[in-house]
């Protein structure tokens, strides 16, 4: 199973953590420093995978960001390598050529979008095209939801609670 | 509208957005300013998520899980109001608050009884879209309690569409493992699961449950294994395949004619598949579970052969961990490819590199060990600094692996330990020094060459200058210092240990250069004042030339030990003239005495005791070398009898100590062990790294009870004195080591061909080295040469090893397996089956928690009870169907209600698969 998945930018920013193994802020706080570190010092063009503290972290650059995800030794890592640009081609739909800065801005729907890959540690979808369809639906039920919050009627009604 | 703290209207309109956040921290440098930006905007998220209008509330929440999730701020404080939100009509706001709750939550907070309700409320939601927001949720933030109370509501989702039914039998895996209990209500569904086919999502998340489950503890599964083998050769989804491939790997190794079965198809697959994490997958099975297949290893060698020679790093990377994995079982499918493998030692990747270095250590035995260290060592010296150690360290633990199982020579050994020092990068320095001292105590014929090793070390100047070797000179010195009578010239290592240099090191080292010098001090004076008592007995001992000549029991013992140099044939009495030891008095005294006033207690205690001694041998011996002529019996002066007395305290050889000596003290009446020493430990924190040193060197004498230990050491000092002895102990040497061994004094003539460490001339070419190595000694019959005599080391009892603690499955993992088995074999058959008395503790403890679960609950919650009655009929219903679907397996059932557990397990194998 799939402990945690990290995105980190070139920079060393994060951009999204999702963590399926319990651990502590501290601990959390502290996996990412290492993580980046040892992850961004790599050069480009080696291989993807690196040991750590006895797991996995199979990791993969696409533009600016690092995608990590980190898994036990016994696992295998080329599912992992899979799993990773499935991840990215949802999001490259969903967005439309997706950046870093959509990331950034949409940080929830980046969850929301993981959320309909993997659920606990574990690939749930492994069509493209269902999860888009899951995605837009959900989308359309918030919109319906923001378009009634917004209706003047609700406001006067707040307004004078 | 609420005054005070509480945010006004004004507030909720003009609300920071999400965006505005953002925007806001991106504007600002990192560091300070951004700092307190985010700080400033958390006082705003305070007080806007009080708000009454769930909306400013519910962006509120958002920024604060942004800030919370990608800048790590505690966001604990804010759980009720996600709560609040996750209850909210709107769906915006629901998803609002779950993201908020997976992403933060924490078992232990008290909030979470508060989600309970609301999580019920949103599992039986008619819309699937809240169904999946509390699964996912639950997937990740699920208690025991959760577990406990979720449970029926999961189950009938277990069997509902399949978008929440693939969601809710991922959150199953959480759920078992949170509240074992579990396993009874929903195993059936999910085993049904495993056989409706109609959808490849459900399948692949049941098969994941099932593979993690397998993992722990694979036994349970067995029943199962019919499925799984109708998935392995059906399916044609990848996903689902890797992990069926991961539990027959596991249930392989429990039931071979399983293995038998299912061998065929998994080397189909690999033959077929384009996949390369399929085939990765299919390989790694047969190399780690079916290795005893020829057929299969070979294809799969052959598959691994074709990652190894692939441009692409990663399948490179992966064959070599697929060898790796091979290479216990069949270390032919190494050496076949060991071009490739000794290439990537020169990779660019590190990674690749580490994995080849293991795999290069993984070809090591004692036939070749002295090779592919020579060249590891030559590859260590131009390497960049990390994989240099890591070279290094890895050649350390396997050199010694098994009390240095498979090292022959020792003396090549000290060598190389000592070439290793002197490699400019080296940093196991700590690992280096343990393993001198430990050959020196456990392997006696080593020692001359171990003194030797040492003395280069020391009288090296330059040596002193890298801290990262200080631990190694420490070493050296103790070892000159402790077998000085193997010396060549005592007086060498004088001046090596008191050399200006040697105000480089630490004080803790510094010690024991000094203690050191003390005991060469003393060694020289006894030489020289009583030269009968050492070299001349053990000569007349050896040679037998004074028959008569007797002496005290003590230092019988100390001049046995002393045949290696006296055989050796220099003459200790040319060495030790009057004029050498006054020499070497003056030498001590003149650099000691500064250090007389050291702040270090350690340092300036040694020196007086150095110092004490050789001032008054100085007084006695210049003063005898004023009447020359007059020569008075050296043998009367005061400063032999204190030398006879010293020399007599430090002749007692030091041996290994068992690890488990400590605890087979009787502990004495009063001393509480169990006592708080919590506080101590704080004080002590930077105390213990400096004297462990001076615990490992207890003399195992002193051990009252540590019976084994203290009789082997003797029959390792008797297999010198008698032959008769020392034959049956070789013979039993023999049996228990295979290995053959000749009398210890035969070696002296064959450890004289060891090659050198580190040929300089052949440093150049290490890869081709290395290739025609592999050539000539990794071929798996032994060399000629390997009939060598191994020097005779010093083992002690089983204890010595670390106590291996016998890894209790988890508790957890024992009742979800125990619940497994019952579900699986029908409640009589656990029932009447004799089960060890692990399992039987675990399932009353399970029944008992049934029994409150059915009992302390029945008025709150009715609507389990009904689902728990259903889930019974339900059972039973299943329990016929499955009889009715398989004979053999009811047959099986029955036999197995008289037999033991074990034959439980074995016979649920129906036999149609076999």
């Amino acid at each position: 199973m799939i402990h945690f998945v990290l995105l980190i930018s070139r920079q060393g920013k994060v951009r999204l953590t999702k963590w399926y193994s319990p651990y502590s802020q501290k601990e959390r706080s502290k996996v990412i420093r290492e993580l980046s570190g040892t992850i961004l010092s790599r050069g480009p063009k080696l291989c993807n995978f690196v040991e750590w503290r006895g797991l996995k972290v199979v990791y993969k650059r696409y533009a600016s960001l690092y995608f990590c995800m980190c898994i036990n030794q016994e696992d295998n890592e080329l599912e992992i390598l899979e799993i990773i640009h499935h991840y990215v081609e949802i999001l490259d739909r969903y967005f439309g050529s997706v950046c870093e800065l959509d990331l950034i801005f949409n940080f929830h729907k980046a969850y929301y979008i993981l959320d309909e890959v993997l659920i606990a540690g574990e690939l749930q979808e492994s069509s493209k095209k269902t999860v888009a369809r899951l995605v837009a639906t959900q989308d359309s039920l918030v919109e319906a939801a923001k378009e009634e919050a917004n209706s003047i009627s609700n406001i006067i009604a707040q307004a004078t609670k | 509208m609420s005054g005070g703290g509480g945010p006004s209207l004004m507030d909720s309109l003009f609300q920071r957005t999400l965006d505005d956040l953002i925007k806001g921290i991106r504007l600002h440098l990192p560091g300070a300013a951004q700092s307190s930006f985010i700080s400033k905007s958390l006082d705003e998220i305070r007080r806007e998520i009080k708000s009454t209008d769930s909306q400013t509330k519910a962006t509120a929440l958002q920024k604060l899980t942004y800030l919370h999730s990608l800048h790590g701020i505690d966001m604990s404080w804010a759980a009720f109001h996600a709560v609040e939100l996750t209850s909210s009509p709107s769906f915006l706001h629901k998803k609002t608050g779950y993201l908020a709750a997976s992403l933060s939550f924490r078992p232990s907070m008290d909030v979470l009884l508060l989600l309970t309700n609301q999580l019920r409320k949103d599992l039986s939601s008619t819309n699937q879209h809240e169904v999946s927001l509390a699964l996912e949720c639950l997937s990740v933030i699920c208690t025991p309690d959760f577990a406990r109370d979720l449970t029926p509501d999961i189950f009938t989702l277990l069997s509902g569409k399949n978008f929440i039914r693939k969601k809710a039998i991922a959150c199953l895996l959480m759920v078992f493992s949170q509240y074992p209990d579990a396993v009874r209500v929903c195993f059936k569904r999910l085993v049904d699961n495993l056989e409706s086919a109609d959808n490849a999502q459900t399948l692949a998340a049941t098969v994941g449950v099932f593979c993690e489950l397998a993992s722990k503890e694979p036994r349970s599964y067995l029943p199962l294994a019919p499925e799984f083998y109708r998935i392995l050769v059906d399916s044609r989804n990848n996903w689902v395949l890797i992990k069926v491939l991961k539990i027959f790997a596991h249930l392989a190794k429990l039931e071979p004619r399983l293995a038998k079965k299912v061998v065929e198809p998994i080397c189909d697959h690999m033959k077929r598949s384009e996949a390369k994490s399929l085939v990765f997958e299919c390989v790694r099975a047969i190399v780690s579970s079916f290795y005893e297949f020829e057929f299969a290893v070979k294809l799969a060698v052959a598959k691994i052969r074709e990652f190894l020679l692939d441009s692409d790093l990663n399948l490179r990377y992966l064959g070599l961990q697929g060898l790796l994995l091979v290479a216990p079982n069949h270390l032919w499918a190494v050496l076949e490819n060991k071009e490739v493998v000794i290439k990537s030692l020169s990779d660019v990747d590190r990674n690749i590199k580490l994995e080849a270095l293991r795999l290069v250590m993984s070809m090591v035995s004692d036939d070749n060990v002295v090779e592919i260290c020579r060249v590891l060592i030559g590859y260590a010296l131009k390497s960049d600094p990390e994989f240099c150690n890591e070279i290094l360290r890895s050649m350390l633990s396997t050199c010694s692996r098994n009390v240095y199982e498979i090292v022959i020579d020792f003396d090549w050994y000290v060598s190389l330990l000592a070439e290793m020092a002197r490699i400019p990068h080296c940093q196991n320095g700590e690992e280096i020094e343990f393993q001198l001292i430990d050959i020196g105590m456990r392997v006696k014929d080593v020692r001359p060459e171990l003194v030797r090793a040492g003395r280069d070390l020391l009288i090296d100047p330059a040596l002193l200058g890298n801290p990262f070797i200080h631990r190694i000179l420490s070493a050296a010195a103790w070892v000159s210092g402790e077998y000085v009578k193997f010396s060549r010239n005592p007086f060498e290592i004088m001046e090596a240990l008191l050399q200006p240099r040697t105000n480089l090191l630490p004080p803790s080292i510094r010690s024991v250069y000094i203690h050191s010098t003390f005991k060469v001090l003393s060694f020289c004076l006894h030489s020289f004042l009583l030269p009968g008592k050492g070299v001349n007995s053990s000569r007349s001992n050896f040679v037998d030339i004074e028959p008569g000549f007797t002496y005290s029991e003590s230092e019988q013992e100390f001049t046995e030990t002393d045949h290696a140099t006296s055989s050796s044939g220099f003459n200790k009495r040319d060495t030790f003239t009057q004029e050498a030891v006054v020499n070497m008095l003056t030498l001590v005294i003149t650099s000691l005495t500064p250090l007389a006033e050291s702040h270090d207690v350690e340092i300036q205690e040694r020196v007086r005791n150095v110092l004490g001694l050789a001032q008054l041998a100085q007084q006695e011996i210049s003063c005898n070398h004023d009447q020359k002529e007059k020569m008075v019996d050296k043998v009367d002066l005061k400063t032999s009898i204190i030398i006879r007395l010293i020399n007599d305290a430090l002749s007692e050889d030091f041996g290994p100590v068992s690890l488990s000596a400590q605890e087979r003290v009787p502990v004495p009446n009063g001393l509480v062990l169990e006592e708080n020493l919590s506080k101590l430990d704080s004080i002590c924190a930077d105390v213990q790294l400096s004297i462990s040193e001076s615990f490992s060197l207890v003399k195992p004498i002193l051990l009252p009870t540590d019976g084994d230990s203290v009789s082997n050491q003797q029959n390792e000092e008797d297999s010198e004195t008698s032959p008769a002895e020392s034959m049956s102990l070789l013979a039993e040497h023999r049996k228990r080591h295979g290995l053959f061994y000749l009398p210890s004094d035969h070696n002296k003539n064959a450890s004289s061909s060891f090659p050198p460490a580190n040929d300089p001339n052949q440093r150049d070419n290490d890869v081709e080295d290395l290739v025609k190595l592999t050539d000539e000694s990794l071929v798996l019959k032994r060399k000629p040469g390997s009939n060598r005599p191994r020097p005779v080391v010093v083992k002690l009892d089983e204890g010595e090893r670390l106590p291996i603690t016998v890894k209790k499955t988890d508790e957890n993992d024992d009742l979800i397996s125990g619940a497994v088995r019952d579900v699986l074999l029908g409640n009589e058959a656990s029932l009447h089956s004799s089960n060890p008395s692990g399992r039987r503790k675990g399932e009353s403890h399970s029944k008992d928690k049934v029994e409150n679960f059915e009992t302390g609950n029945s008025s709150k919650r009715r609507s389990k009870h009904r689902n728990h009655g259903k889930y019974v009929e339900d059972k039973e219903e299943n329990s016929e169907k499955s009889k009715k679907k398989s004979g053999g397996r009811h047959k099986a059932r029955r036999r197995a209600d008289g037999g033991i557990d074990v034959a439980v397990q074995k016979q649920v194998i129906p036999d149609f698969l076999l």
